[in-house]
């Protein structure tokens, strides 16, 4: 494996491009920080021509409007942590018995960080605790959406979005659309 | 359930020893009430004990008489075993093994400690638990976690035999206890979440060496159904009764996992299981109803053939995981003698079936809260007999993908997970540790690749409306369907039940109390805080004359991480934080077993 993971350690200061695992059957793009020469003016969010907004260092961020209406990745972001994460980090990734609560760790780790441990996974074995974070590189299910799932926790970590689902958000942008048929390959 | 009164107080552990037959040990150990032989208790899994010295009269004055610590962190499901004078204690992952001298106050007598590849740790689905052991012949018998069924010598803790059962790189876990009977060990497996295409197997009880395996969907060869001989509702399940419910060759990947509690009727030779939820949890990307997942099973455990099936759930919407407890006991209906099976499923119906015949005779819901379907069609003639029939508003295949389907009740984790009931046979009632959790629920798509989660559906989940409470302990008469008692709880029952014939009933909570009720009002009698929450079921036991009742705590499975920040309200309206009592402000984690006994 580790593609991936290769990218993310040989640059660890990449802003933009597309990351592309040749697999035997597949091939698997996650799409990082696709905005790409974002213009790193002041203000948290930048937005890009497809729905995706960046910080100021050019990383993957949330938009949310002043009624509460989040954009696109935001919102898918909250769907897959919640069908790909959720089952140890907990609900709204506030934690549980087993994981730690990711709200809390983008406080403290950087976009690239959390590329890193997603995808080379962590072990924990000392003092009777049995913690393994899985090695997900691999997992379609988490790499097509990596920046989404970043960019909902980034949110929750900001407190910008409340527990539960998003009330309302930015319409599904074409590139975002285009990017998983891609990456997931075309429905069937 | 004559058997169950009649005590064989003379056998030795000689004797058991040396039984002729397999499953002779079990059959007459699980009717010494002195000794507890299997995690059920007993064949019919009924979780009642003879035992009378702690009544409902005296349980109040009942202390903790000894304490252990497993030295694991994890959540603790299961029970311990006592074989004669020694009581055997398991933890979840890495699944160490402690006998313990009961004559010599727990010194432990052997540890067993399997070495497994950490990496099974993230391809189980809800934590590292384990449900148990299981004894026959002189053997203690472990399902490790990552699938390796192992035969221990009683006495000495030596691996007698070994066996890999399936591989937890494809996603293959265990989580369950296996069931003895005659000369055989039958096992069950998890992956669910990781497309698993499920089954039970038999291995010889001497050798370990496989004997048959039987799929939960797949070719009529692979299930092992005879399409003349094997009924679904009274009627021959013909050819390819499963390849016909599912799209292309999804049944491959096709879920209907076997996790769950296994019962056995010695007179019959059938042994019952439930299968659990197709793969993906994406209704619309598996078409067909999905056969034989979420189905009642009844098998012949020297062939593996299947008698009689029965489909609780047809093409799951829900991840109603139909793994739950298929207790087996004998009661009158309509006035008349009926063999029974009595099975809680997640999605929320009591059924009540003929066990000879897999006839259904009762489905009614053990939660008012139950609206996914209205009612089971139990009319015979009807093209829809024995279906759900399903509420439009709540189909999450009807809503589509990429549809959140709002106040589904019950939650996928069922009004009822594996936490198993009781019965008594002195009152006729089941009790049963529920649920009382709705959910929203989004399925998406997702695609499959090998070893890695399958799941496809975004759900949140919130108290059911009307109320902050997320449990109830109920007691259930299965004859009719109704609820006779209710007792609420601020969390889900996540422990299993023990009835005795003290007219007492046992039970845990995720706050960590062991609580001890009347088995006739529901009156709450006793109650005391373990060291952490109780996800174990209680178990009773009697040594040296008198009686103890014992419990593992540590919280964990399903409840430590759904329930450990709390549950929000997703309906409260933008801002709404934490709506529900979150479990971390009760208890933290770590394992311990706590033996309880009337003051000397
Ligand atoms: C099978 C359980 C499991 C799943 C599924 C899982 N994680 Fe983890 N994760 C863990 C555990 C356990 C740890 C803590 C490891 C440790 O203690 O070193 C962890 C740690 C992490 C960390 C580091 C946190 C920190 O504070 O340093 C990140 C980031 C993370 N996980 C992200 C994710 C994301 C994103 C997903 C879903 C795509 C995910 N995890 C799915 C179990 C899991």
């Amino acid at each position: 494996m580790s593609v991936v993971t290769d990218i993310v350690e040989k640059h660890p200061n990449r802003r933009a491009g597309k990351v592309c695992l040749a697999l035997s059957v597949f091939t698997l793009c996650a799409v990082f920080g696709l905005v790409g020469a974002a213009k790193a003016d002041s203000g948290p969010a930048t937005p890009g021509e497809d729905g995706k907004y960046t910080d100021a260092s050019g990383d993957p961020t949330y938009n949310i409007d002043k009624d509460g209406k989040t954009d696109w990745y935001t919102y898918s972001g909250f769907r897959r942590y919640h069908s790909e994460c959720h089952v140890c980090h907990g609900p709204d990734g506030m934690g549980s018995s087993y994981a730690p609560p990711l709200k809390d760790s983008l406080k403290r780790l950087s976009y690239t960080d959390f590329l890193a441990v997603v995808a080379q996974g962590r072990k924990n074995l000392e003092n009777g605790q049995e913690k393994v974070m899985p090695e997900l590189g691999l997992n379609k299910n988490v790499m097509c959406y990596i920046d989404d799932i970043y960019i909902y926790l980034k949110a929750r970590s900001d407190d910008a979005v409340a527990r539960g689902r998003p009330p309302d958000h930015e319409a599904k942008p074409k590139a975002w659309q285009d990017a998983q048929d891609s990456c997931m390959g075309a429905p069937s | 359930m004559r058997r169950l009164y009649t005590s064989f107080l003379s056998v030795s552990l000689l004797a058991l020893n040396t039984a002729a037959f397999a499953n002779e040990s079990v059959q007459k150990g699980s009717q010494d009430p002195k000794q507890w032989v299997m995690q059920a208790g007993n064949y019919a899994n009924t979780r009642y004990s003879t035992l009378d010295q702690i009544t409902k009269n005296n349980v109040a004055k009942i202390v903790p008489a000894w304490s252990f610590s497993t030295g694991v962190l994890r959540g603790h499901e299961g029970a311990p075993l006592v074989i004669g004078d020694v009581m055997y204690v398991h933890t979840p992952f890495p699944n160490n093994v402690y006998a313990l001298d009961l004559n010599n106050d727990g010194k432990i007598l052997w540890k067993y400690e399997p070495k497994q590849d950490p990496n099974v740790v993230p391809v189980m689905c809800c934590d590292t638990v384990n449900r148990g052991l299981a004894y026959a012949d002189g053997k203690i018998f472990l399902h490790q976690a990552d699938t390796t069924v192992v035969a221990l010598n009683a006495q000495t803790g030596k691996v007698e035999w070994s066996v890999a059962n399936g591989d937890p790189k494809r996603g293959e876990t265990n989580t369950a206890t296996v069931l003895p009977v005659k000369d055989k060990v039958i096992v069950g497996i998890s992956g669910g979440e990781f497309g698993v295409q499920c089954h039970v197997t038999a291995y010889d009880i001497k050798t370990g060496a496989r004997v048959w395996r039987a799929f939960s969907e797949g070719p009529d060869d692979q299930i092992m159904v005879n399409p003349e001989k094997t009924t679904s509702l009274g009627k021959p399940v013909g050819k390819d009764s499963s390849l016909k419910t599912w799209q292309g060759d999804q049944w491959k990947t096709g879920g209907g996992c076997t996790w769950g509690w296994y019962s056995y009727d010695p007179d019959l030779n059938l042994f019952y299981y439930g299968s659990g939820n197709p793969s993906t949890w994406n209704p619309k990307q598996r078409p067909g109803d999905n056969k034989w997942s979420m189905t009642l099973w009844a098998r012949n455990p020297d062939t593996g053939e299947a008698k009689w099936v029965y489909q609780m759930t047809p093409h799951d919407e829900w991840d109603f995981d139909g793994i739950n407890e298929v207790p087996l006991v004998d009661q009158k209906i309509d006035g008349k003698d009926r063999k029974l099976l009595v099975h809680f499923d997640r999605n929320g119906f009591g059924y009540t079936l003929d066990r000879v015949t897999g006839e259904l005779l009762v489905a009614e819901k053990f939660d008012p809260a139950v609206n996914w379907a209205t009612k089971v069609d139990m009319d015979k003639s009807s093209p829809t007999y024995g279906r759900p029939l399903v509420v439009a508003k709540y189909s999450t295949e009807h809503n589509g993908e990429d549809v959140n389907s709002q106040g589904i009740c019950p939650a996928a984790l069922g009004s009822k997970d594996q936490q198993p009931a009781a019965y008594s046979p002195k009152t006729g009632l089941f009790y049963v540790p529920t649920n009382h959790v709705c959910m929203d629920y989004e399925p998406f798509r997702v695609s499959y690749t090998p070893g890695q989660p399958y799941v496809g559906a975004t759900l949140t989940m919130f108290p059911a409306p009307g109320g902050t409470n997320m449990g109830n302990f109920i007691a259930w008469d299965a004859t009719k369907g109704k609820i006779v008692w209710s007792d609420s709880e601020q969390f889900s029952v996540w422990s299993g039940a023990l009835a005795t014939a003290g007219d007492v009933v046992f039970y845990g909570t995720l706050e960590g109390y062991l609580k001890a009720v009347d088995a006739k009002t529901g009156k709450e009698l006793y109650k005391y805080k373990t060291p952490s929450g109780i996800i174990g079921n209680v178990m009773t036991y009697q040594h040296k004359g008198r009686q103890y009742v014992a419990v593992l705590s540590g919280v964990g499975g399903w409840a430590g991480i759904g329930l450990a920040a709390g549950l929000a309200d997703p309906h409260a309206g933008l801002g709404a934080v934490g709506g529900y009592a979150a479990l971390s402000n009760y208890t933290a984690l770590g394992g311990t077993l706590t033996v309880f006994a009337l003051p000397e």
